[in-house]
């Protein structure tokens, strides 16, 4: 029988103010990085018109830039996507204020440019997006409430099956790892589209069930060894569930892997976000979710023996008061 | 509940059956357009599994009532309305499984798979579709006009210089010409012939005209022309149109006329001209009369024609008006603009007529009379969002997705395999049930699957070995308690069951929400991510646990797992 860190007896929880630092020395100039720049986002979110082309022969960007420029298209984005000859050209809305029908009027434009650069029968166009700022700012508005509201109901079925000291342990991680990935976003300058906003959610959904797994071992082992401190206890569970982690971040980054590499240009994005997620996940919910959850133990003490069958003890002070201890 | 092997097994084969069933190709009749413009049904074989617009090509429009002309009274039932037409014209454009639905109180979206001209399709969906009939002004009303125009616009401090053009390459070679002064022009001076005129009118685009703006641009066709009918040069087009809408230079013209430009311009001689005309305000008839239309080749001209016909009411209305019209010209408006030169009503018109389309081809002829028979919309629609990704781009996602499935999917074969042996073996077999079951679910419950949605497959393989994994370690510290094999399976997967059920509840959860707030591709992830994690929760629990019962009751006196 083949068994990875079988009996590992690491002290993760005695490393915990490591691991603070770690996260203060990532996450920091992460935001302070993306407060500078921002987030790069798609035209989805700022409106704005898309073409991705597919040419006959390498295209010299700096002569379509001239060609966009003379159709009063400036500022455009145009990348190699891909493959030689396939380009994406990025045109975004100027003024918020400006009509949807002027992103109509600039994919013409761009068309316009195109065929005047690169001759209309040398290319053809593969993918077309024209987003009204409106539409954009809307699906803003909708990505941001989707993960704010995911939130509270993961919230409210923690709090449920387990109490609310490990539902705001495990949501103090998951936000740890909203951040820690928007971060790596901005710092990558990932562009932010709809598929990236459904990597961050996965990821949320992922890095969750990583805390609850210690967490439910942790609650099986509060009932199991009575006579342990709860330091003891984290430690153990961490511990226990160490071999499944193992593997089950193993099986899951090799599926990631195939897919950043074969899963082709539109698809990337979000291997590569869930990818950094999968080790955020990993190690907030060793890290962060445990000791957070000892810092809230310490603040609130619950009864001396947990569970879900245990009688619930009213809160004693108002949940949405942070420990001093989170990072 | 299914404690005994056989109904366990009985469970898993009516599942397996089901999801090939739901998978098994077949006959899917598609309606479509051919090159002849005649619908014809094809019949092709294929997996019942819904692909999305980014995996077979295909266009998402997102519309909304376009109000910057035209005011709705009542949006809601403007909408509604819209709604309607736009799923008659879509029907008659012959596109397999359109989506024409409401989203929210304001937007239409229309979803078209495997459309390979866009533009054509943008076109009718946009395109309003209002028919008039109108009867030019003989009066020469617009020429008296014009002077009492010419003083508003001087009133208002626009001159003929206040937006000088650029001069075009044919000015600056008709250098001369340009600094010669321009003749003081009235409309009767314009009135002269044609090609005179236009050629001394490309000389005063550029000069400050004395006589006043309009006058200087709009001049008469000319002689033989159709009474009401002035032309503009296609370059001060754009400008003479926004000044004649300034509201104090409208009113100068009388009561219950109009101006209205023609579709397209007409070169005269060297020159592109655009015709302006002047009609009566009341339509003799329009199209919300019309039942029925038909595109034609027209066998004297040659050229593509509409024919219409007309309802009870519209024709006897039609009659009417053309009988006390005859040696008038009637011009024909689609949304506004006069198509082709008004014909003079030669005697009384009935039921039936037709529209002469100059220079454009069957095709638009065609969409022409499938516009005009779904009726028009009553607000002007505007495109918010557009996504459209060609067929060759779908197919390349599908291939790539599949690779990657296939990778990722071998990956995880040898790492639970090298890892857990006999039962990671197990584990693989349950993996490709899982994967039997999703797509079966898919394909039974109609989901579109996106490339997110591809995506999320190649992930959830991942995520389903977790399950396995979950369970298979919990055996493991049994055994390595002392227990028995029996009991080590039983308790493993007992143990297992709550760290599972509350991952999986919480993976659900977000996926719900990733579903409310995402448009197409992302709602096809959610539903590929949920669908997939219930049916990695049955093939975990369920069909491994099954595996396992089967594998103790062929070697019940098994000692040692492998795992």
């Amino acid at each position: 029988m083949l068994r990875l860190f079988s009996n590992a007896k690491y002290d993760f929880i005695g490393l915990r103010h490591y691991a603070y630092g770690l996260t203060a020395i990532i996450l920091l100039p992460g935001l302070m990085f993306l407060a500078l720049k921002g987030l790069n986002y798609s035209i989805e979110f700022t409106g704005g018109t898309l073409l991705q082309i597919q040419s006959k022969a390498p295209v010299d960007v700096a002569h379509v830039r001239t060609g966009l420029d003379r159709q009063g298209i400036h500022g455009a984005e145009i990348q190699n996507f891909g493959s030689e000859n396939e380009y994406v050209i990025r045109a975004r809305v100027a003024k918020p204020g400006s009509d949807a029908n002027d992103t109509q009027a600039t994919a013409q434009a761009v068309s316009q440019a195109l065929d005047n650069v690169l001759g209309a029968g040398n290319y053809n166009v593969v993918r077309t997006e024209a987003v009204g700022p409106k539409v954009g700012g809307e699906l803003r508005q909708k990505a941001f409430l989707a993960i704010f509201l995911s939130f509270f109901a993961v919230l409210a079925y923690l709090a449920y099956r387990f109490e609310w000291r490990f539902g705001l342990a495990a949501i103090i991680a998951t936000a740890h790892d909203i951040l820690a990935t928007i971060a790596f976003i901005g710092v990558m300058q990932v562009e932010v589209s709809l598929t990236v906003v459904a990597a961050v959610l996965s990821m949320v959904g992922y890095s969750l069930n990583d805390t609850i797994i210690i967490f439910d071992r942790v609650r099986e082992n509060l009932r199991k060894h009575k006579h342990e401190s709860f330091e003891e206890i984290l430690n153990r569970s961490v511990n226990e569930t160490l071999p499944r982690s193992i593997l089950t971040h193993g099986t899951t980054l090799a599926t990631l892997l195939a897919l950043t590499i074969f899963g082709g240009e539109v698809i990337r994005p979000f291997a590569v976000v869930m990818f950094f997620g999968v080790f955020v996940g990993t190690f907030s919910s060793i890290y962060i979710a445990s000791p957070v959850l000892m810092a809230i133990e310490k603040r609130w003490p619950g009864p001396a023996a947990r569970g879900h069958l245990a009688p619930k003890k009213a809160p004693s002070a108002a949940p949405s008061r942070k420990p001093q201890t989170v990072g | 509940m299914f404690s005994t092997i056989r109904s366990r097994l009985l469970l898993t084969a009516l599942l397996v059956v089901g999801s090939v069933y739901f998978l098994f190709p077949r006959n899917v009749t598609l309606r479509e357009r051919g090159a002849n413009g005649v619908m014809r049904d094809t019949v092709v074989t294929r997996v019942p599994l819904k692909r999305g617009l980014d995996l077979q090509g295909g266009m998402h429009l997102a519309l909304e009532l376009d109000q910057s002309k035209q005011v709705s009274a009542d949006p809601k039932k403007d909408l509604d309305l819209a709604l309607t037409v736009l799923r008659k014209r879509i029907d008659e454009f012959g596109v397999e499984e359109p989506l024409v639905q409401k989203v929210g109180d304001e937007r239409i979206v229309v979803e078209l798979a495997g459309i390979t001209d866009p533009a054509r399709a943008k076109a009718i969906v946009q395109r309003s579709a209002f028919l008039e009939f109108k009867i030019t002004n003989e009066t020469g009303a617009l020429e008296k006009a014009l002077p009492a125009m010419d003083r508003t616009l001087r009133g208002l401090g626009i001159k003929g210089a206040a937006e000088p053009e650029k001069p075009s390459a044919v000015q600056q070679l008709l250098g001369g010409d340009t600094t010669r002064p321009a003749p003081k022009d009235s409309a009767q001076k314009a009135k002269a012939t044609k090609r005179d005129s236009s050629a001394r009118d490309t000389a005063r685009d550029t000069t400050p005209v004395v006589g006043g703006v309009l006058s200087g641009l709009i001049q008469a066709a000319g002689a033989g022309g159709v009474p009401g009918e002035y032309m503009v040069p296609e370059t001060a087009f754009p400008r003479v149109d926004s000044l004649l809408n300034i509201p104090a230079v409208a009113r100068q013209l009388p009561r219950g006329l109009v101006l209205r430009w023609s579709a397209a311009p007409t070169s005269v001689g060297v020159q592109p001209m655009r015709f302006l005309y002047a009609l009566e305000d009341k339509s003799i008839v329009t199209g919300a009369n019309l039942v029925d239309a038909q595109a034609q080749i027209d066998p004297l001209t040659n050229g593509p024609i509409v024919t219409f016909e007309l309802d009870r009411a519209g024709g006897r209305k039609f009659g009417e008006e053309t009988g006390r019209h005859v040696g008038d010209y009637m011009a024909i408006l689609l949304d506004g603009r006069v198509q082709g030169r008004p014909p003079v009503i030669q005697s009384r018109i009935g039921r039936n007529g037709q529209i002469t389309l100059g220079g454009k081809s069957l095709q638009e002829a065609q969409d022409l009379a499938l516009t005009l028979k779904a009726g028009a919309l009553p607000i002007p629609l505007k495109i918010v969002e557009e996504r459209q990704v060609g067929a060759s781009l779908g197919s390349d996602s599908i291939r790539k997705g599949i690779t990657a499935g296939l990778i990722g999917t071998a990956l995880v074969m040898v790492i639970m395999i090298g890892y857990y042996r006999l039962s990671g073996v197990l584990a693989v077999a349950a993996l490709a049930v899982y994967l039997l079951f999703t797509l079966g679910a898919l394909s039974m419950i109609g989901a579109t699957l996106t490339l997110p949605g591809l995506a999320g497959i190649v992930l959830s393989i991942g995520l389903t070995v977790d399950n396995n994994v979950l369970i298979f370690e919990r055996m493991r510290e049994e055994l390595l308690h002392g227990k028995t094999v029996r009991l080590a399976i039983d308790e493993g997967f007992r143990h297992a069951m709550n760290a599972i059920v509350d991952s999986n509840v919480c993976m659900v959860l977000t996926a719900l929400f990733l579903f409310q707030f995402g448009t197409g591709p992302v709602k096809g992830f959610a539903v590929t991510l949920i669908l997939g994690i219930v049916a990695s929760m049955i093939t975990s629990i369920f069909v491994t646990r099954t595996f396992y019962m089967i594998w103790l009751q062929r070697r019940p006196a098994m000692s040692t797992l492998s795992i």
